[in-house]
Parts: C-alpha cells; sequence; structure tokens
C-alpha cells in the first residue's frame, strides 16, 4: 500500500504566543515548532498499515524552509521519503488553496490511501483532509481512530459526539482524517533519526505547482479572547494559594 | 440570492439542540443583513422535522428528500446539498458545528469554490466571524470574500436555542437526483464503544486533570486531592489517549458532558473540545502553570503556577478544613 501523510508544522504547544505588529497573525520569530499532534497519529497509522501490508509511507508537508526540521521527524520515526512543498505564504492561503497546493503534490503520487490528522492545532479549520478529497475525487471519512484493510477497500472506525462510533466501509484509495488517541506514538530511534538523514526529501515550490491562491475566506484580525467570567487570582505561595480557595470555596462559592 | 439558509440537524426524529442554536444565528445574521433567514432540513422522510422548523420566524423551509439520505453519508448529504443550492444560490449557508457538518460541508464549499468559515463563536457588522484560533488562546476575525455562499458553522452553545423567534414558514420540497453508485461509502449503525460505568454527569464534584500531569504516575496525586473533597476524577482527552485513565473519564466533546457544582481543572489548558463539555459548571477552579491558558478564561478563581506543589497543598488544606 502506498500511503501519502500530510503533516503540519505548528508552535509547539506550551510555546507563548503573541500577536504580530499587524494584529494578522502571532509573532513568529523565537518560537519552538512541532509536528501536529493528530498528524503524528495520522504517521503513526501510516507506518503501522506499513508494518502489516508492506509497501511505502510518503509525508507531505507544505511550509517555509523551517518545515523541513518537521519531515526530518517523521522520517526518523520510519517515512520512507518526503515532498516538502516550499511556501512562504501558507498563512495567505485559506483552506482551500492550502489543499490545492497538496492535492497538485499528491496526484503524480497516484497513493492508494492519504491520510492527514482531524485538524491542526493553531488554526484548528480541521478541513484540509476533506477538502483534499474533494479535490482527488476520492472517498474519504473524517475522525477516524481505526484503520483496517479489507480485500475491496477498507474498513473504519469513526468517533461521533458523546462516546458514541461508526464503522465506515469505503473503498481505495481513499482520504481519511485521523484523530488523536488511535495508536500509541513511536519514538524515533536512533538508528531512525541516522538513515532519516539520507532519505529523500523532494522540494518543489508553490509556483512549480502553479495553483490559484486567491482566498475566498480571509483571517483579518487576531486578538486575545474577552473573559467570559471575572476569574479572580489567587497569588502568593503554594500553601498561600490553596488555603486562600479552600476559603474562598467554602464561604464565598460555598460549594465545598 | 435567496439569502441565508440554516442547515439543521435531527437528533431522536426532533430538532437537535445545537441546530436551533444554528436558527438563532441565522435570525441573527438576517438581523445584521437584512436579508431573510430561512431552513433546509435533509433526509429521507423529513415532513416531522420540517413541520417542527416551520413554526419559526422563517422565510422558508426546504425539505431536501431522497431515499438514499436515510442514512448520513458525506457523499449523499454534499450531493443533495450542492443541488439544491446551485438551484437557490444562497447568500449565507449556516450550520451547527457537529461531527457530521465537519465530515462533509469542507467538502461541499470546495465543490462550489468557497471555504466553510467553521466553528464561530459570535457574529458581528460587517459581518465578520470570529472563531478560535491557537487551541483557544486567541480569537480569529474572519471575512468571506468570495462570490460564492459564505458557508458558516456555529459552535455549540454560542447562540441561545431560546432566543429563535416563533413564526411561520412556508415549506417547500426539493428532489435531489441521486444514484446509489455515487454514494461511495458504507457506514453501520452508531454503537457505544464500552459499557460506561462511570456517570460523571450526575457528580457534584469533579475535579479533572489535564497534560500538565506529564507522566502516568503522577495522577495518584490528584486522585488524592479528589479523595479528600469527595469528589469524582476527570479527564482532558489527551489522558485518555495515552491510556492515564479509562476512556469513561473523559470530559469534553467526544467523552462525558458534565454540569457539578465545582469543577476543579488541574493542569488542563481549555481547548474548546474540553470546554464544551464542562461549561455548564457552577464554578471553576483552574490550576495551571501558563498565565495564558484559556482556561483561565472560564474559571472563577485560578492559581497560576507549579501543580506538583500546589496540589499537595490544596489536599492539605481540604484535609485541614474537613476536620
Amino acid at each position: 500500500m502506498k500511503i501519502i501523510v500530510a503533516i503540519k508544522q505548528v508552535p509547539e504547544r506550551d510555546a507563548q504566543v503573541r500577536i504580530d505588529a499587524a494584529g494578522k497573525w502571532i509573532e513568529e520569530s523565537g518560537l519552538q515548532w512541532a509536528l501536529n499532534e493528530s498528524d503524528a497519529y495520522a504517521l503513526e497509522e501510516a507506518l503501522q498499515l506499513k508494518e502489516k501490508h508492506g509497501g511505502e509511507v510518503v509525508v507531505l508537508s507544505a511550509g517555509p524552509e523551517r518545515v523541513g526540521s518537521t519531515i526530518r521527524e517523521a522520517l526518523a520515526k520510519g517515512a520512507d521519503r518526503a515532498i516538502h512543498i516550499d511556501c512562504a505564504d501558507l498563512g495567505n492561503r485559506d483552506a482551500l488553496g492550502v489543499a490545492k497546493l497538496l492535492a497538485a503534490a499528491v496526484k503524480p503520487e497516484n497513493p492508494d490511501l492519504v491520510l492527514t490528522g482531524l485538524q491542526s492545532d493553531d488554526l484548528g479549520l480541521g478541513q484540509t483532509g476533506v477538502i483534499l478529497a474533494e479535490l482527488l475525487g476520492l472517498p474519504h471519512a473524517s475522525l477516524i481512530l481505526h484503520v483496517e484493510k479489507t480485500d475491496t477497500g477498507l474498513t473504519v472506525k469513526r468517533e461521533l459526539e458523546e462516546g458514541w462510533f461508526k464503522t465506515i466501509e469505503l473503498p481505495t484509495p481513499a482520504v481519511l482524517t485521523i484523530q488523536s488517541g488511535g495508536n500509541k506514538l513511536r519514538y524515533a530511534t536512533l538508528m531512525g533519526i541516522k538513515k532519516a538523514k539520507t532519505k529523500e526529501v523532494r522540494v518543489v515550490t508553490a509556483a512549480e505547482l502553479a495553483v490559484d491562491s486567491a482566498p475566498v475566506v480571509v483571517l483579518e484580525r487576531v486578538a486575545l479572547p474577552t473573559k467570559q467570567k471575572s476569574t479572580q487570582m489567587l497569588p502568593g505561595t503554594a500553601k498561600e494559594a490553596a488555603a486562600a480557595l479552600v476559603e474562598k470555596l467554602k464561604f464565598e462559592a460555598r460549594v465545598i | 440570492m435567496s439569502g441565508i439558509w440554516v442547515v439543521v440537524e435531527e437528533r431522536d426524529a426532533r430538532v437537535s439542540r445545537i441546530s436551533w442554536e444554528a436558527v438563532a444565528a441565522g435570525q441573527k445574521l438576517a438581523a445584521l443583513t437584512g436579508l431573510a433567514a430561512n431552513a433546509v432540513v435533509v433526509g429521507a422522510r423529513t415532513v416531522g422535522l420540517a413541520g417542527e422548523v416551520a413554526g419559526k420566524a422563517l422565510g422558508k423551509v426546504a425539505r431536501v428528500e431522497h431515499s438514499l439520505l436515510e442514512v448520513y453519508t458525506a457523499d449523499g448529504f454534499s450531493l443533495a446539498l450542492q443541488q439544491f443550492f446551485e438551484a437557490e444560490k444562497p447568500d449565507y449557508v449556516v450550520f451547527p458545528h457537529t461531527y457530521q457538518v465537519r465530515d462533509f460541508v469542507p467538502a461541499l464549499a470546495a465543490r462550489m469554490e468557497e471555504v466553510l468559515i467553521g466553528d464561530v463563536t459570535t457574529i458581528g457588522e460587517g459581518p465578520v466571524f470570529t472563531r478560535q484560533l491557537m487551541q483557544g488562546r486567541l480569537n480569529g476575525s474572519y471575512k468571506h470574500t468570495g462570490g460564492g455562499p459564505c458557508f458558516v458553522s456555529v459552535q455549540a452553545g454560542a447562540f441561545r436555542a431560546d432566543t429563535v423567534q416563533g413564526g411561520a414558514a412556508e415549506v417547500m420540497v426539493f428532489s435531489p437526483t441521486i444514484e446509489a453508485a455515487q454514494i461511495r461509502t458504507r457506514p453501520s449503525e452508531r454503537f457505544r464503544g464500552s459499557a460506561q460505568t462511570v456517570d460523571l454527569g450526575s457528580a457534584q464534584l469533579i475535579v479533572s486533570v489535564g497534560r500538565g500531569i506529564k507522566d502516568a504516575g503522577n495522577i495518584p496525586l490528584v486522585q488524592e486531592l479528589a479523595t479528600a473533597l469527595g469528589a469524582e476524577l476527570g479527564a482532558s482527552r489527551p489522558i485518555c489517549d495515552n491510556g492515564w485513565l479509562p476512556l469513561e473519564r473523559q470530559i469534553g466533546s467526544s467523552g462525558q458532558t458534565v454540569s457539578p457544582k465545582l469543577y476543579l481543572a488541574v493542569g488542563i489548558s481549555g481547548a474548546i473540545q474540553h470546554l464544551v463539555g464542562m461549561k455548564g459548571s457552577q464554578c471553576v477552579v483552574a490550576i495551571n502553570k501558563d498565565p495564558g491558558a484559556p482556561i483561565f478564561e472560564s474559571a472563577d478563581y485560578g492559581i497560576v503556577g507549579d501543580l506538583f506543589e500546589i496540589v499537595p497543598a490544596l489536599t492539605e488544606a481540604v484535609k485541614a478544613a474537613k476536620q
């Protein structure tokens, strides 16, 4: 099975984010970057499918040069090769524009399966995989926790609200968006890290893919959220704050 | 162009609560733009649902009906609504932001060269649509600049279902052309993962633990606090994903919805998927090392600091107070 995994590099989870001077995005200088969480699960699913059924795992990522480090991480975990869509203006493209870039890179590869994470931890749109399926003319299923290969295609387990699930049968080639938690993530081994250095990373520029980039939806401004509640912050040492909290819960909120 | 269309979903043969919230959002958008708000129901038998919606202040209620729409599939629903919207040419289409909508609307919008503005929390003059970014740390304001319909989905709880105004709408039927071969996926009936033995929904006190706990070996620290309080232990998704606590203790959109008197969140940053599961709590306490964590936005009391110092101190203070 030839599997393409579309991954995204996002700011590290604990990164302190600041709004940039233009108020249109976050200040990216000085940020630490990481592989998007649900994309890590998509990669894991791909690697496990390859271990069971053989084939090839190709990672695909769009973004500026810094994305290279996340691509190497995926290669170190076991992906066979990578395609890097070098694109400095990813933020100016909407979800359709980004999916068009990915689709243009996926098409000539003719994969059996395309996996991606459910949503990114930065923009959180949760649309790229589904749009990608539409652009490739492939069936899809989203929020997938488990993938099984069958004689005719795939049987997948889809998460629904409030602890419900569904299984879905679909033919391949197909696109799946993977939810976190379905598998246990592996770490890159030292050997894997070493091997990754020699694996192929093909760089293709956004211009070479020649897709339309004019957005139909524009992020105009980012701002800090306004508080829904007036939060009383309890200062002091751990002991002082703990004592103050118990006092508040007992006599002010009266919940204990 | 034909104004605003709200796509309504059913749950147990009734209009789902979040769908009423989407109708409220549609009416708000109607007030802002001066356009008429309408609703559409999709399925194999839509009379009942359409009747329910037709009692509201809407222009029209459309029944998009076909035998192949009995069960939801992304292919079936996309085809049906694409045909309907190409005929109606709406200015805006409003959906509830459900798992079903997330599954097909991005594809439907792309087919019409449009992009869904998803998980919207507020609609302002312009109209400008606000949604959360960076796991709730920031808000982003979006504008639609495309030439086709503007697709929007609204977050659960963001609009008030009880503000939907009553009225009388005209009901119409739309019959899409769908062939069985066009539906490429075959879904099963829905099922529960495992028998639930923990009902957090009725718990009065909940101590909930998140990623900040760092390691499975540290869970007992929080368990001790829960025990001291006489509280149930809950968790955010990553804790259950890692298998550190069973799935039945997960609180949030994919887990349980709770509304205790006290919700004490330890090391939980407060991503929206978690917040929707606990926002009905009467009193929320957040303990987190990051003063910018979004959980503080919805907390009544907050302590910024190292949970490994604060939680044991709090356990002691609770024990002392109970003596």
